[in-house]
């Protein structure tokens, strides 16, 4: 058997750990890059949203590499995500290719249900090796989100940028290569340290909250890579959801305790006040959350025709007129064209950064 | 006497004769806005995002229609499911937000969740706080919602008996005026009931064409275009899954890998399954709307599966040409006729 999956941002090093420590064969999709996104493109429906084409575009290139079995998760509505394997497996078997699709999908969010799912994936391994593996992969995850959370930081205030992602991709690789937590943490610690050498300009820079559908917000090929392009213009990102969170609050219900969305989607209502699928809420949620928290500036991101992101931007509007902050909505599909989202990002920018020094001269004017 | 405004949108269609009688039965006069017409949807489109599908817009114009009349309620519920286990579409959990957020004058929204996944207690209490508005005790509300429940029956054997949905509320409404309508009889086996097919001139229907598409999609004059009308002036006979057997539907939906978890999907994927057996169904179209979610999947599974009837997707939105849809209708049944003649 050997396995491939789905990518989305860095999550690859993490779930390639967990599935070696269930002594399964990997094979990581190759990362995504415009040929991956033709062949999702050519082979998917129209008008389904970009996801489910990457998606189809990592499985095509991981079947070709000679995956024979997909592992994914599912789910059971209200929007799409939860019947794009079906679909999918449609697509694949149609092109002819060979292979096993395993959808993981706890009916109610049940650790033990999914712990269930996940060891009849390997052959012959105990529950003290899951359990191992587990483990390993979640460290891998948080120190993966740690490094990522350093770049956020340091992008915009550095004078070397390049330098900076440098030390960023040498710890992502460090941390895949770790074989244990120790040598994990080392690699966390270098790229840290690494980060703090590293000239500053001393220009404060602008702090924008992204916002948005989770896989858009994860997977730079999805999003005309919006971060590291925000950090090019000196802009702070602070993304509403995170790795670990995300595998917390979905897949694990909740059992650890890592920052959850619960407070951010306590800060939907009076706004949005019912959950209405995918991340609409949260989307919602975080924007009024990180205005009140005093962000310049909120950018929802999500692909285009996606139905809770729609829902959400149709309130923000709202929410940036009541908090009084900026919000600018991006959709991305196959035709995003680079130019053109970073000429949307510019004036944005430019915009926040003129109503903050409008807002700051008023404050210092006497009275 | 208060008034409640319902939008002619949405879930109207599926609906209509239940949230009618509700509210009368509460003592409140109701109030329809018009059949969609352009400045509807011109103003629709003015207030929702760009990025919403056609039928969210066309209900955004119905509710500011409703606005301009002045009612001292808009009837613009949360529907989350209305059957077990399934969905409707996301932006149906949000659309009383987002009205709150968009529509400037909105009189106050009566939004109440309904969620049959949450048990019949939910629902009720929810009834109940709708029947505080008026001032109605609790049986009050368990006898308009019960008098709703039986008039649904009498719309749905109305639909079944071969009349799309808006004609079927035409038709439920008046019966109800003056009985004019036979009272509801159970309607015979699988398939489609003859009688009431309208078609062009008297001539009997040569062609039989069945129409997939949401509700307030294929049913609305100006989203679908007249799709239904056009189709009977060809001298197509039309069924719609509304026209079916509900169980035959069920069981052909239920023949997938995977339960379908949206109650339109699972009804346009069963209908469609149906359509394909049934040798008097001589093509399928399916009427999609430009960014709709669900369509986007559903659409491709009914065509993946539909392969021996000629199958034809139409998607449409607001700038959809009114020729476009002529010329490929005209196509299609000429191509269906043909196909007919060499059988
Ligand atoms: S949340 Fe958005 S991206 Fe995800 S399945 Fe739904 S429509 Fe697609
Ligand atoms: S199901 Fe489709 S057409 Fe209906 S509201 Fe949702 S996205 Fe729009």
């Amino acid at each position: 058997m050997r396995v491939t999956f789905p990518h989305m941002g860095n999550a690859w090093i993490a779930i390639k750990c967990l599935f070696e420590g269930l002594k399964l064969e990997v094979v990581v999709p190759p990362p995504c890059t415009r040929k991956t996104m033709e062949l999702g493109v050519r082979y998917s429906p129209e008008f389904a949203c970009l996801p489910l084409k990457i998606n189809i575009g990592n499985y095509i290139e991981a079947l070709e590499m000679g995956a024979d079995t997909i592992v994914t998760a599912g789910g059971w509505g209200p929007c799409r995500f939860g019947y794009y394997a079906q679909v999918q497996r449609d697509i694949l078997k149609d092109l002819g290719y060979q292979f096993d699709l395993v959808v993981l999908e706890a009916p109610d969010s049940r650790l033990t249900e999914l712990l269930g799912q996940v060891k009849s994936l390997g052959d012959r391994v105990s529950y003290f090796e899951i359990t191992r593996a587990v483990r390993l992969a979640w460290n891998k995850l948080k120190a993966v989100d740690e490094v990522e959370e350093g770049l956020r930081y340091f992008l915009p205030r550095v004078t070397d940028r390049h330098r900076a992602e440098n030390i960023f991709r040498q710890g992502l690789e460090d941390i895949d290569a770790a074989s244990n937590r120790k040598e994990i943490e080392a690699a966390v610690n270098t790229a840290r340290s690494e980060f703090n050498r590293l000239a500053t300009c001393g220009e404060a820079p602008v702090r924008i909250g992204l916002v948005g559908e989770v896989y858009t917000l994860l997977e730079p090929s999805s999003n005309c890579e919006i971060e590291r392009k925000l950090g090019y213009l000196g802009a702070e990102v602070r993304r509403s959801v995170s790795l670990p969170q995300w595998v917390n609050d979905h897949l694990l219900g909740g059992i650890l305790r890592v920052a959850s969305c619960k407070d951010a989607i306590g800060c939907a209502a009076p706004y949005l006040n019912d959950w209405v699928g995918g991340h609409g809420q949260e989307t919602v949620g975080y924007s009024v959350k990180l205005a009140r928290a005093g962000y310049d500036g909120i950018i929802q991101i999500g692909p285009l025709t996606c139905m809770p992101e729609i829902v959400a931007q149709s309130i923000l509007g709202k929410v940036s007129e009541v908090e009084g902050v900026p919000v600018m909505t991006m959709y991305f599909d196959e035709q995003s064209g680079e130019a053109g989202v970073l000429t949307r990002l510019e004036a944005f920018l430019d915009m926040v950064r003129r109503r903050k020094r409008v807002a700051a001269a008023g404050a210092h004017r006497p009275s | 006497m208060k008034t409640v405004g319902i939008p002619r949108g949405l879930f109207y269609y599926y609906y209509y004769p239940l949230w009618k009688t509700f509210f009368a039965g509460l003592g409140a006069r109701v109030v329809v806005s018009p059949v969609t017409n352009r400045r509807i949807v011109d103003d629709g489109i003015l207030t929702a995002v760009d990025e919403a599908c056609l039928p969210v817009k066309v209900y955004y114009g119905h509710v500011k229609e409703l606005c301009r009349q002045g009612v001292d309620f808009i009837f613009a519920p949360r529907l989350v499911s209305v059957e077990q286990r399934c969905y409707i579409c996301p932006k149906f959990m949000g659309i009383p937000d987002m009205l709150r957020a968009q529509v400037p004058g909105l009189p106050p929204l009566i939004d109440i969740k309904i969620d049959v996944t949450r048990g019949e207690r939910d629902l009720k209490r929810n009834m109940y706080q709708v029947g505080a508005l008026f001032g109605c005790t609790r049986k009050a509300v368990d006898d308009a919602y019960r008098a709703g429940a039986e008039e649904m029956k009498r719309f749905h054997s109305i639909a079944r008996s071969g009349h799309p949905l808006n004609d079927a509320i035409e038709l439920w409404e008046k019966g109800n005026r003056h009985t004019g309508y036979p009272a509801c009889s159970p309607a015979t086996g699988t398939g489609v009931a003859g009688g009431s097919q309208e078609t062009a001139a008297g001539c009997s229907a040569s062609l039989t064409v069945g129409v997939l598409g949401h509700g307030y999609s294929v049913y609305d004059p100006v989203i679908s275009m007249d799709l239904v009308k056009r189709l009977r002036e060809m001298g197509c006979k039309v069924v719609t899954p509304e026209m079916l057997d509900p169980q035959e539907v069920e069981n052909q939906a239920s023949t997938l890998p995977k339960r379908m978890f949206w109650s339109l999907g699972k009804k346009m994927i069963g209908s469609g399954l149906w359509m394909e057996q049934e040798a008097s169904i001589d093509g399928v179209i399916y009427l999609a709307c430009f960014g709709c979610g669900p369509d986007s999947l559903v659409g491709e599974i009914v065509e993946r599966r539909v392969s021996h009837t000629p199958f034809m997707l139409l998607t449409v939105d607001e700038h959809t040409g009114e020729a476009g849809i002529v010329t490929r209708l005209e196509a299609f049944c000429d191509m269906i006729t043909r196909r007919r003649r060499l059988a």
